[in-house]
């Protein structure tokens, strides 16, 4: 592992990936530092989810690598991934709708640790993993809600316990796939504040469409169209390059 | 009202050796096998999410290796339990490898297949199983000198197995391991991105399902002293399923229930009835209707309404 490898919480090489004859990842490279903040946008049918469920491990590419904090996690199972310090949300609510948002997050919280393996000892003797799972949901504004079963909550709601479900597991790379989709203006503002106090140590990768309030949180911006990175770069120097224009916010 | 129903379901297994006849007690020391053997299959169907229709695989080769080693081996009763259900263990952490290559309607089909050929084996192989004729004359054990032959003695020993295994089940899905099984169930891909490895825990589910199957299978041939190939039939594994969705899948109560229904089914309308696997098929019909998760979770629906509603 050469020094400048590790610089990177991600990085993606030349990756590719089609479905039949439909192409959907063409040649994708880029580089996400520790900490950073990126933006990835583009049309719709870009391409940004795929990458994202590349990054994850949920699909695997053609060819091509993926390399977490240095090590090449492209051949690694998603569960794997997640114990280097990936976490992600999903565009599609998935969550454990029957059960309560306190035992949604500490499944988040159970799955990096050892305890998981656990037979023996009833989930509900862990007292730390409650504490620190209501901590969690205190974050985002849900501690009201703990005891509540997710099929119980608003939309606005449950986009905000995915949010916290990736937060309690402390990640150092955080991929949030439209983590505002189909929020009200309150609901925007306040998952926007929560994104915005996400430590510094947690790198971010963003989908989402709403430029408004995404491109105040994003420092770097991709864009995405036919699976091909078109303009990378500063936040500032994408959105002024006439390319950006063209393909996304022109239209 | 939840103590109600404790001490009702404590009575029903406590009272029968007391009064009953050696018919009644003998139907309830069946339930209770059977219980334990839905219970096993409820791990898999219930809280895995896993339905599998080659169970009784387990039930039978603990049954078959039992009987095997101590009419024709000459091995004690001690000894060719621990080795049938290590047998079977083992045996079903290898099916669990081939079966955990699908999900869904795949694993069905590959649990059926793989308990198809140990029917056949059964059937076919009649130098070592004794084919159709099955294997009769077997003894029932002596656990610490005690004689079971009597109905009330073996109901007694069956009953402890049978308390025994449903707590140790009921211990295995209430553990953190037990959530994650649930979580795999709901959502295996979250649950991947969040860092279990879904794989892996269905099949320690598997392999643990096998395991009391197991136990179950060596009640039953201690229980009938007789062993037959249709104890590893698919009929045998669906009975059990039917038992397990009745009563109600991915509850500890549900599946107790559902087997005591198909067995006094089978046995009480048999009486009346020649064809009582139509009648079992009109109850079953009638439950997937009016309770379609199982009669244990719409009991206690029921009652928590009849609370609310006397408030």
């Amino acid at each position: 592992m050469t020094p400048q490898t590790s610089d990177h919480a991600l990085q993606v090489i030349d990756l590719k990936k089609s479905f039949g004859g439909l192409v959907v990842t063409q040649n994708v490279s880029m580089a996400i530092r520790p900490g950073e903040r990126r933006l990835i946008i583009g049309p719709n049918g870009a391409g940004k989810t795929t990458l994202f469920n590349q990054i994850s491990g949920d699909m695997r590419p053609n060819s091509g690598r993926i390399k977490l904090f240095g090590t090449d996690v492209t051949q690694l199972a998603p569960y794997k991934r997640a114990h280097f310090g990936l976490s992600r949300t999903y565009q599609i609510i998935t969550l454990f709708s029957g059960d309560t948002l306190e035992h949604n997050i500490t499944l988040g919280l159970l799955g990096l640790r050892p305890s998981r393996w656990q037979m023996w000892r009833p989930l509900s003797f862990y007292g730390d993993l409650a504490t620190e799972a209501r901590r969690t949901l205190d974050t985002v504004g849900l501690l009201h809600l703990a005891e509540h079963p997710v099929s119980d909550i608003a939309y606005g709601e449950k986009r905000r316990v995915e949010l916290a479900m990736a937060l309690a597991q402390k990640p150092r790379l955080l991929l949030l796939d439209e983590p505002l989709a189909g929020l009200s203006n309150t609901e925007r503002a306040q998952v926007k504040a929560q994104i915005a106090s996400i430590p510094r140590e947690t790198a971010v990768i963003m989908i989402e469409h709403d430029m408004d309030t995404a491109l105040d949180l994003a420092e770097t911006v991709t864009l995405l169209n036919y699976g091909r990175v078109i303009v990378d770069g500063d936040r500032d120097s994408v959105i002024a390059d006439e390319r950006t224009h063209e393909v996304y916010l022109g239209a | 009202m939840k103590w109600i129903g404790v001490a009702l379901i404590a009575g029903s297994f406590l009272l029968p050796p007391f009064f009953a006849g050696d018919f009644y007690i003998n139907l309830a020391s069946q339930i209770l096998i059977a219980a334990i053997f839905a219970l096993s299959l409820n791990l898999l169907v219930g809280f895995g999410g896993m339905t599998s229709l080659g169970h009784a695989s387990y039930l039978g080769v603990a049954a078959y290796i039992s009987a095997l080693l101590t009419s024709r081996y000459g091995f004690g009763h001690g000894t060719a339990a621990i080795i049938s259900i290590a047998g079977t263990t083992a045996m079903a952490a290898c099916f669990g490898v081939i079966a955990l290559r699908a999900t869904g309607l795949g694993f069905l089909m590959i649990t059926l297949a793989l308990s198809q050929v140990l029917w056949g084996l059964a059937y076919r192989m009649s130098n070592v199983t004794n084919g159709d004729n099955g294997i009769a004359g077997l003894t029932r054990p002596m656990p610490f000198g005690i004689s079971l032959d009597s109905a009330v003695s073996f109901y007694w020993f069956a009953l402890v197995v049978a308390i025994f295994a449903f707590l140790m089940m009921a211990v295995f899905v209430s553990s953190a391991f037990g959530s994650s099984l649930r979580g795999v169930r709901d959502q295996p891909r979250r649950m991947a991105a969040l860092g279990f490895n879904p794989w892996m825990i269905r099949w320690i589910t598997f392999t643990y399902a096998g395991f009391w199957g197991g136990v179950s299978g060596l009640l039953y041939v201690y229980y009938h002293k007789y062993i037959h190939p249709t104890s590893l039939s698919t009929t045998s594994s669906a009975e059990a399923l039917l038992g397990v969705i009745a009563g109600g899948s991915g509850t500890l109560g549900g599946p107790v229930v559902g087997a005591a229904l198909v067995l006094l089914l089978k046995n009480y309308a048999s009486a009346y009835i020649e064809r009582w696997n139509m009648l079992l098929g009109a109850v079953f019909l009638f439950i997937v209707l009016v309770m379609p998760t199982g009669i244990v979770p719409a009991i206690s629906k029921l009652s928590n309404v009849l609370r609310r509603g006397s408030r």
